[in-house]
């Protein structure tokens, strides 16, 4: 009876202690890689190719996401506000929806289906086949090497698809709005222009570049330490594990993260 | 992919970017690339109800400026608003400013008459004839009462 009560508060202190670890290891991790982003000599081509992949190939997904997101708030909206008369309306509903929430949000979700999926698979691979350890040996400082490209390639790149985001879905919801609804198309644009301030373009942007940084960092570091999850599996299947892992937590972050921001900038 | 195509992938990804950026903080977000000459008047209202900085001010219906600032005058407990206006238009000193509201429920602005004086407002003076804002409460409070 006493054993079996010993054993359950040792596991919670295990796990307990088991968070707190992997919560600091990755603090350490985002230092030592702000640490060589700062530290020259820079090198421009990694993270041209690192934004080809995060950025210029997300475009086709973020552009269709963007563009039913924006048709179904017009349709949507169009719904409600016809019932009070005010279509009018339906310009300013849209663009401050997109603009202060779904545009992030969604963009970030899409991104880390996309690339995080990508990179924690990736650095996932090459530590479970020892390729890391294999650049250590050849003195190639593998945050200098793989991250830091990831990062600044995933700052630059998630406000610009957000902003693409942003466009396309106002578009479409011109086209559901204006096009097929027939709401006044004046009152689109003019209801658009007079509710946008700055101040909501600025919340975007601040979203835009808060969770380019937690896709990497949290896609990263989880495949890099692989090798110390609580119950190490290696291979095919502890890759799949892991990059499991970091889309679900990735994804539950940016969402707790934008009501944070949200209520701070608010 | 070699070089040359990663490089015009990025290239056009970050000019299809900064377009969308510019558009939705310039059009949208109403940042202003060249600042218009502007000029300050002032003017003093006995209610200024649910008028807010940054409400527009119109002549004829056209926007042709925006209240800086709202305080309150301490010693007479009169609203006093610093309206900011294009250089391009000229207020005669007899002009009136009253505050407005578009439509039923919608914002508070301020709508200038112009008057037929040939003196001129000049920057920092104060436009003497206002109109303060209508509350549709008080009217229709007045309407019922009075009948009664």
């Amino acid at each position: 009876m006493m054993s079996g009560l010993k054993k359950r508060i040792e596991t919670i202190g295990d796990l307990t202690l088991y968070h707190v670890e992997q919560f600091g290891r990755m603090g350490v991790f985002l230092a030592v890689c702000t640490y060589y982003f700062f530290k020259p000599p820079y090198k421009i081509y990694p993270i041209v190719r690192q934004i080809r992949f995060i950025g210029a190939g997300s475009i086709f997904v973020i552009g269709v996401t963007g563009a039913f997101t924006g048709m179904v708030l017009a349709l949507q909206g169009y719904y409600t506000l016809t019932k009070f008369g005010s279509e009018d309306l339906l310009g300013s509903a849209v663009a401050l929806s997109l603009i202060r929430e779904l545009g992030p949000v969604l963009t970030a979700l899409m991104v880390i289906g996309r690339a995080g999926s990508a990179i924690c698979a990736e650095i996932g691979i090459m530590r479970t086949s020892e390729q890391i350890d294999a650049l250590e040996c050849m003195a190639i400082n593998p945050y200098r090497y793989l991250m830091v490209p990831k990062f600044v390639a995933a700052i630059i790149s998630l406000p610009l698809l957000v902003f693409i985001f942003d466009v396309v879905g106002i578009a479409g919801g011109y086209l559901v709005g204006v096009v097929l609804l027939g709401v006044n198309e004046g009152a689109y644009f003019q209801g658009m222009y007079d509710s946008v301030v700055w101040k909501d373009v600025e919340l975007g942007l601040v979203k835009a570049f808060v969770f380019g940084l937690l896709i990497v960092w949290i896609a990263a570091a989880k495949g890099y330490y692989m090798h110390l999850e609580r119950s190490p599996v290696f291979g095919a299947e502890g890759v799949s594990r892991i990059t499991t892992n970091a889309v679900v937590l990735a994804s539950v972050t940016i969402l707790i993260w934008n009501y944070l921001i949200g209520a701070i900038m608010l | 992919m070699n070089r040359l195509n990663v490089e015009l992938a990025v290239g056009i990804f970050m000019i299809a970017g900064f377009l969308c950026f510019a558009y939705i903080s310039i059009k949208l977000g109403d940042v202003k690339l060249f600042e218009e000459d502007t000029y300050t008047l002032q003017a003093r209202f006995g209610s200024i109800s649910g008028l807010k900085k940054g409400a527009d001010i119109e002549i004829a219906g056209v926007k042709v400026g925006k209240v800086t600032d709202i305080a309150l005058d301490g010693s007479q407990y009169e609203a006093l608003v610093k309206l900011s206006l294009s250089s391009r238009y000229k207020l005669q000193q007899d002009s009136i400013a009253s505050v407005r509201t578009a439509g039923v429920i919608g914002d508070k602005f301020i709508s200038i008459a112009p008057g037929g004086s040939e003196e001129y407002l000049r920057a920092g003076d104060s436009i003497r004839d206002t109109e303060s804002s209508v509350s549709l409460e008080e009217l229709i409070s007045k309407y019922i009462f009075e009948k009664e």
